[in-house]
């Protein structure tokens, strides 16, 4: 008897650590990107002779504010995805809920077949031009992954455990609230970072509608060809996603019930 | 027929879409704190019948009574709260510890915080696990048959008068599963609930049973009866097959040692002389006898060969490997004596001392008795 709890127990625990050896792995490559990719703009800022146009490009204070602008628009959508997703997720997993969940998925998938670029013009026909319209538009084309793994999520709970809930007298509240949501979060957060991170990249289109953001940069660089502008402006970018994808990771692992 | 705890009156329960109804007007009471246990082929209904109880499946017609009360159109979720309710798969929740799981009930109920932690405790030891141990553990360190215990424990929360079982042994390793059952029964002593007992498996059937309802398609009732009336007397040929070839067999398992009656055998008390031994062998023309030590503990076996082989008793006899006790049932009597090199088996007391010797033969007579004068062993007999 005791040999096997022992033999239980070792089991557990390196299961634990490979679990834990994975969380870090995406803990450790993801910043280090991040920091090769500042060194490099660093060295490109620090290095290259600048002309007057590219000086008037990349001048500081109007960086600091599309950086700004870019993660204030990619936080707001990804949180307008999360209150949107979220709650459609488990509405059409209940049971008795109309059959619209295969339809939906269809399509926001075919909606984000759509080029981003069309999809966000699509909105500023309709809503006009600002940030709002860009948030609203970057948290449509990032919808799908949350959703789904909102459905994938609360369809992996292991329906005997519901059952039991169930059969000790849960309600079904209670049971969404105690059981499947806390069972579901890991495959949510999942889809939470997937849309971050694609929301990041998106909103480098912002500026089409006038919402700013570090499109701008880039767009200015191509524009008057400029290299050096378009590097440093898509190396900001893909800092602001990494950092997203980061607080992503994180999130993963401390909001990973215990004991899963 | 009023003390019942749990009365099914004429209930039906039809699926959408099919035109059997899995259950066809049936009618069933359980008695306070007896085992019923549910047996039949797969498909048969028994699992529904079970989940008609606490209404996890709405019945389609009839009534459901608990403790004299109409329970079915109550809040179901209030209802389930007092009845314990074990699952073949278990279903612990994950990510909560095992005392949180156990919890559930009580704090569905709103118990205070002490007594939750209270009852934790007394049910982790009712069921053979260490509260400091396993308290804080979470189920995926479990072993299968530890889950279940912990199933069980978590079942009787919030210490619910009925207990439904949903082959709650199925899925646990023979070995386990025959401990597992072993002691539930004894916690089952001291608890006395009413419990309904879902299995396929007729010989858990026959172990765990107060009484055994065997069911037939559609949840008909083809023999409701305690086990040894059915394994003795089966009602019709479906329930004769679905006992299989082993009844007598099974039947073993129902009844104990103290049952039967003991061959006293040749006693030899140590110490004794050669000679005394060989004639009271030679007397009893058994081949065996049996010595005991001062105290009257059996020590060995002495047949004739092993006296001409050595001088000193004690050492020259075979050893006496399995000692029964009058509460053993007759099938570890049989095994007891397959195992044991003079073919008997020795029954000893509570303090080990000598009682008398279970015979072959005495098995046979007792199990020919048992069939009420044979006829309905011999039609058990012919289906094997």
């Amino acid at each position: 008897m005791s040999t096997a709890i022992a033999e239980v127990a070792t089991d557990e625990s390196t299961r634990t650590r490979r679990k834990w050896n994975a969380a870090n792995l995406d803990l450790i490559i993801t910043p280090t990107l991040a920091l090769v990719l500042l060194v490099l703009a660093v060295f490109v800022w620090q290095y290259t002779e600048f002309d007057s146009t590219t000086e008037r490009i990349l001048e500081p204070a109007s960086l600091a504010r599309q950086m700004r602008q870019q993660i204030t628009l990619s936080f707001w959508s990804t949180l307008l995805v999360v209150s949107v997703a979220v709650p459609l997720g488990i509405l059409v997993t209940r049971r008795g809920a109309p059959k619209l969940k295969d339809a939906l998925v269809t399509v926001l998938g075919l909606g984000q077949a759509v080029p981003a670029y069309g999809l966000i013009v699509l909105f500023f026909v309709w809503l006009g031009q600002g940030a709002t319209t860009a948030v609203i538009a970057l948290a449509t084309f990032a919808l799908l992954p949350v959703l789904r793994n909102t459905i994938v999520g609360l369809q992996q709970v292991d329906s005997s455990v519901i059952e039991a809930g169930k059969g000790m007298g849960m309600t079904a509240l209670q049971r969404l609230r105690k059981i499947e949501l806390p069972l579901a979060v890991p495959v949510i957060v999942a889809g939470v970072r997937t849309a971050a991170v694609i929301n990041v990249g998106m909103a480098a289109l912002a500026f089409l509608i006038g919402a700013g953001g570090l499109g701008e940069t880039i767009n200015a660089g191509l524009k008057l060809n400029r290299p050096t502008a378009i590097f440093i402006g898509a190396a900001l970018v893909a800092l602001v996603a990494l950092a997203f994808d980061t607080a992503g990771a994180l999130a993963q692992r401390y909001l990973r019930p215990r004991g899963v | 027929m009023t003390t019942a705890q749990i009365e099914l009156r004429h209930v039906s329960k039809t699926y959408e879409g099919v035109e059997e109804p899995a259950v066809k007007d049936l009618s069933l009471s359980v008695e306070p704190g007896e085992i019923l246990v549910l047996v039949g082929p797969s498909g048969c209904g028994k699992s529904t019948t079970l989940r008609l109880i606490n209404r996890m499946i709405e019945p389609s017609e009839g009534t459901i009574v608990y403790e004299g009360e109409d329970v079915t159109t109550v809040d179901p979720n209030k209802l389930r709260r007092r009845i314990g309710y074990v699952i073949q798969q278990v279903g612990l929740f994950p990510h909560r510890t095992i005392a949180e799981n156990i919890a559930t009930v009580p704090e569905l109920l709103k118990w205070p915080k002490a007594k939750v932690a209270e009852r934790i405790d007394e049910l982790l030891e009712l069921v053979g696990m260490d509260p400091e141990v396993y308290r804080d553990r979470y189920p995926s360190e479990l072993s299968g048959g530890q889950a279940q215990r912990v199933g069980v424990a978590r079942a009787l929360g919030a210490d619910p008068d009925v207990l439904l079982m949903d082959e709650p042994f199925g899925a646990i390793d023979p070995i386990t599963r025959d401990r597992l059952q072993n002691e539930f029964l004894r916690l089952q002593s001291t608890l006395r609930k009413t419990i309904v007992f879902v299995t396929h498996d007729i010989d858990e059937a026959v172990k765990m049973g107060d009484r055994i309802a065997i069911l037939r398609e559609g949840s008909q009732i083809a023999q409701l009866d305690k086990p040894e009336v059915i394994l003795a007397e089966p009602a019709d040929e479906f329930v004769e097959n679905f006992l299989g070839s082993g009844a007598i067999l099974k039947s073993l398992t129902l009844k104990r040692v103290r049952d039967i009656d003991l061959d006293p055998l040749v006693v030899l008390r140590d110490p004794v002389h050669r000679g005394q031994a060989l004639t009271a062998l030679a007397e009893s023309g058994s081949g065996y006898a049996v010595l005991v030590d001062r105290d009257n503990r059996p020590v060995c076996w002495i047949n004739e060969r092993s006296l001409n082989s050595s001088s000193e008793l004690a050492k020259a006899g075979r050893e006496i490997s399995v000692q029964l006790q009058p509460e053993d049932t007759l099938q570890d009597a049989l095994s007891a004596m397959l195992q044991s090199s003079s073919g008997h088996a020795v029954v000893v007391d509570g303090t080990g001392r000598y009682q008398g010797c279970c015979t072959i033969e005495s098995l046979a007579h007792f199990v020919v008795g048992m069939g009420n004068g044979g006829t309905s062993l011999e039609t058990t007999g012919r289906s094997a």
